[in-house]
């Protein structure tokens, strides 16, 4: 196998692009898509100071690598999710890459900050782990970034990530959804712009991004998100994407360039009334004198005794074994 | 050739030579979520595994949202 720019031994085939890579040009390709996504979509300036949301995986440990080696001022914030040894060795990933690059990161911790972990929040909201993992670092990346006077949040969301969720969007339907997923969420109403550079880059180039740059990252899948609903998109887009390569890019960047136009007059409408919450200040949807989802979330799980991963992982098995019992009746 | 799968952590013994994408098949692993990595350099498709190698078989799914 040669590489398609410098006929060289290749070291990764892209069968989406029907081309095949060395080192140095696969390199130049991540760069050139994540160019083009900036660009096409208006996502940053050279002058922006830029905060990525770090995890220790994969795709933000690329992203934030990508922006600083194009000349972007990105730091990170790591949220300390409480996940057991999942979490511990994700931060262990996450502050020896801002070491030894001698980048700016700062680390939030739910269970010190704010007294809760999220196995715990999930026991207590009785929802899906991601459901409160999802909205506390929603809401704690938007605080770190109006505190931290950023312009921008630059999450690692890749092209699998957003075909997955328009997958599962699409298959209900959910047209409100539909209309808001876009790569660009502008400043609005005291939210900070949040934006996704990777939308053109697969799972599979992030973690080759990250071999040959020698990130090192934490493969292992976080415990709580063993088979969740996205997980399972994503294998059915994979199976297609072998049997029919690019099926996945023309899904997702088909969708950006003919379905987003279509939709926008559904996306232009609603959630105009924010207003502030009265405990914590961050801007809410709720009526005049509401809390937030978030601070509701802080109250109920920090006054609940801390619970482990395995109590919850072991009950979502037992949930699904009787799911699947009820299922063959 | 040792092979090192992860998501868990695990090893296996494979008898003899093998190209990677038959590796893959092998095991039922696609290569769409699949990286095959060989002393710290990624494997492309084509390439002939040593039965001494000891090559890892890395995932890249990754799910939470």
């Amino acid at each position: 196998m040669k590489c398609r720019t410098c006929r060289g031994p290749a070291i990764i085939e892209l069968p989406r692009h029907n081309a095949n890579f060395c080192a140095e040009h696969f390199l130049q390709m991540c760069r050139r898509q994540v160019e083009k996504a900036i660009h096409d979509h208006d996502m940053l300036q050279k002058t922006d100071r830029v905060l990525v949301a770090v995890s220790g995986g994969k795709d933000s440990l690329a992203v934030w690598d990508m922006l600083v080696e194009l000349g972007y001022q990105a730091d990170g914030l790591y949220i300390a999710l409480g996940i057991g040894e999942y979490s511990e060795e994700s931060r262990e990933y996450t502050e020896r890459f801002a070491q030894e690059r001698n980048l700016k990161l700062t680390v939030v911790s739910l269970r010190d900050d704010y007294g809760y972990d999220i196995p715990t929040a999930t026991k207590v909201t009785g929802r899906v782990p991601c459901s409160a993992c999802g909205m506390s670092k929603r809401h704690l990346f938007d605080k770190a970034a109006v505190d931290g006077g950023y312009d921008v949040v630059v999450t690692g969301h890749n092209l699998d990530d957003e075909a997955a969720v328009l997958f599962g969007n699409a298959l209900r339907w959910d047209v409100e959804y539909l209309a808001r997923q876009l790569p660009v969420l502008p400043s609005r109403h005291g939210f900070p712009k949040k934006v996704k550079p990777l939308i053109r880059l697969t799972e599979r180039e992030m973690a080759a991004w990250c071999v040959i740059r020698g990130i090192d990252y934490i493969v292992e899948e976080c415990p709580m998100a063993e088979g969740n609903r996205h997980i399972g998109y994503k294998e059915v887009l994979n199976l297609l994407e072998e049997k029919s390569p690019g099926t996945k890019s023309s899904y997702y960047l088909g969708f950006l360039d003919r379905m987003v136009p279509v939709l926008a007059a559904i996306a232009a409408t609603g959630a105009d009334s924010v207003t502030p919450c009265v405990q914590c200040g961050a801007p809410t949807g709720g009526e005049q004198g509401s809390v937030c989802a978030f601070c509701r979330l802080v109250e109920r799980s920090a006054a609940h005794e801390p619970v482990s991963v395995e109590l919850i992982r072991k009950k979502s098995r037992s949930q699904k074994r009787v799911q699947a019992e009820a299922s063959k009746k | 050739m040792k092979v090192i799968l992860r998501n868990p952590r695990r090893e296996i013994e494979i008898e003899g030579r093998r190209r990677v994408h038959a590796l893959l098949v092998e095991l039922g692993l696609p290569r769409e979520s699949h990286l095959v990595i060989r002393n710290g350099t990624l494997v492309p498709g084509d390439e002939e595994l040593d039965k001494d190698d000891v090559i890892e078989i890395r995932p890249v799914i990754s799910g939470g949202f």
